[in-house]
């Protein structure tokens, strides 16, 4: 049987559709996709991701295990900061992609996706290098809640303030009364807002004093279409072990030269020199149809597949069929034309430029308001 | 909760056919569009070209998921849905009138028998609720 997050009776109270995901049975939609996807473009939206996990990595050589342990350099990392990042095998393909939350150089939180919970786990244990490697996944329930009127939303629920936090920046607070929270100015959406992990045994009055404000209920349908519209990368579909950051696009969050290097840093290396023979591109397609994860991609008019779509939906917002590609390197350039297979059909595409729809990046808060004067 | 209509005819693939002499309107039910999500993509047969019952003649595709259509009867396509195609966000709004798709001149009527009554879909809906 499927796992269930704390806040199952609550989805099912929104009388939400649940499906399972990754082990998990989780909202994929409440009142409908679209609507929940334009709530958070325009207004907020609540997202559970309590089937995420948790690892900490902890201990007088923490940060030094830890930077051997992923892409960026956690040293550019201060206390109170977040840092997006990849766990790469010695081949240098994506383990996972992970976000690590920077308490102190001897107390660093990892926040793992649903599919790793075991195996990312076991993995940093295995080469912790003498810091004390916790599974802490169950000991946490995390909301999304995100939009344009996510931050005062969560600021007026949190005790001490959180609203000065800039982008990936985070704080421990009491939040809907509830002790102990860690409030992260984190999402996947593209839009602003917050992440807010609490004890599971919180998790629905949480839940619920966010839809007492005003939050609408999203799952996880909208959670993918709002992602995609902003290109970030979906483990499992376009990010894997067989592909690397570099072919991924990620080549921001990786620090090739950082002191002490990372698993998998050599492979990379080697590969840059040597050049990228592929790349994930995004594209739009101009024909009729939908791509969707892994429908063939092949050069125009040709029947030879050179690539595969990894992720492709409706964009809500643009109207128009959007996606996510490996292509040759040769055709990643925007503009170039491609076909793509749908049920046996080639159906025109073209590389565009990502994001797909251009927010404004969520502005550091401290440009907006600075009421510790900090 | 019924809100089947007894004029229609089903099939356990969740498309519902009116009968009319020999001509068949063919739609998806209110069940599927709710279990597919916001409909935002159609793809239907020509007119002229054959369907054949239970064989695949389209696709209807949410944001989310794809699903094919299943013709409930066999016949040639005589007319579809232009404007539903054009902005298929119609099926969601009325997926038992505004948003039929295709209609099909029966080449062997006596396969309209063989579908299912409005009281017997209500029944299958209930079952797969679970």
């Amino acid at each position: 049987m499927a796992l269930r997050t704390p806040l199952y009776q609550a989805h099912l109270a929104a009388s939400a559709r649940m499906v399972e995901f990754a082990g998990w049975d989780m909202p994929v939609q409440y009142k409908g996709l679209i609507e929940e996807h334009t709530a958070v473009r325009e207004a907020s939206g609540i997202f559970d991701v309590s089937h995420m996990g948790e690892v900490m990595i902890e201990g007088p050589r923490a940060l030094e295990a830890a930077q051997r342990l992923v892409t960026n350099d956690l040293s550019k990392c201060k206390d109170g900061q977040a840092q997006y990042s990849a766990l790469l095998n010695e081949r240098g393909g994506v383990l996972d992609d992970v976000i690590v939350y920077r308490f102190s150089p001897e107390r660093l939180f990892v926040c793992v996706n649903a599919t790793g919970r075991e195996k990312d786990f076991e993995w940093m244990k295995a080469h912790a290098n003498g810091a004390t490697v916790t599974q802490r996944s169950d000991d946490w329930a995390q909301v999304a809640v995100q939009g344009p009127l996510a931050p005062a939303l969560i600021e007026a629920l949190c005790e001490p303030s959180v609203i000065d936090l800039a982008y990936y920046h985070f704080r421990e607070a009491t939040v809907a009364g509830i002790a102990g929270c860690i409030v992260a100015r984190t999402g996947y959406t593209g839009e602003d807002g917050f992440e807010v992990f609490c004890p599971p045994q919180h998790a629905e009055k949480l839940w619920n004093a966010v839809l007492e404000k005003g939050a609408q209920p999203a799952g996880l349908g909208a959670r993918d279409s709002l992602r995609l519209e902003v290109a970030y990368r979906l483990y499992g579909n376009d990010l894997d072990d067989q592909h690397t950051p570099l072919e991924a696009g990620l080549g921001w969050i990786v620090k090739l030269d950082k002191p002490g290097g990372f698993i998998g840093a050599d492979a990379l290396k080697a590969q840059k020199a040597q050049g990228l023979s592929r790349k994930l591109v995004g594209f739009k397609l101009t024909g009729k149809g939908i791509a969707r994860h892994g429908y063939p991609v092949r050069a125009p008019g040709s029947s030879e597949q050179i690539g595969e779509v990894t992720s492709g939906t409706m964009s809500p917002v643009l109207k128009e069929p959007i996606g996510l590609a490996y292509l040759p390197s040769a055709l990643s350039k925007e503009g170039t034309l491609f076909d793509v297979g749908i049920r046996g059909k080639p159906v025109a595409a073209v590389v565009v430029k990502t994001p797909f729809v251009t927010k404004e990046a969520p502005k550091s808060a401290a440009a907006v308001v600075n009421p510790k004067g900090a | 909760m019924a809100q089947y209509p007894d004029s229609l005819k089903y099939t356990k693939d969740h498309e519902w056919t009116r009968i009319s002499g020999a001509v068949a309107t063919i739609g998806i039910t209110a069940f599927a569009k709710d279990q597919l999500g916001d409909v935002v993509y159609l793809e239907l047969p020509e007119v002229g070209a054959t369907i054949t019952r239970g064989e695949p003649f389209g696709v209807v595709e949410s944001t989310k998921a794809v699903s094919e259509l299943f013709a409930p009867v066999t016949g040639k396509v005589i007319k579809i849905n232009q404007p539903l195609v054009e902005a298929p966000e119609g099926i969601n709004d009325d997926p038992h009138e505004r948003g039929w798709l295709i209609e099909v001149m029966m080449s062997t009527p006596a396969e309209a028998n063989d579908l299912l009554t409005a009281q017997q879909y209500n029944e299958l809906v209930a079952g797969e609720m679970h």
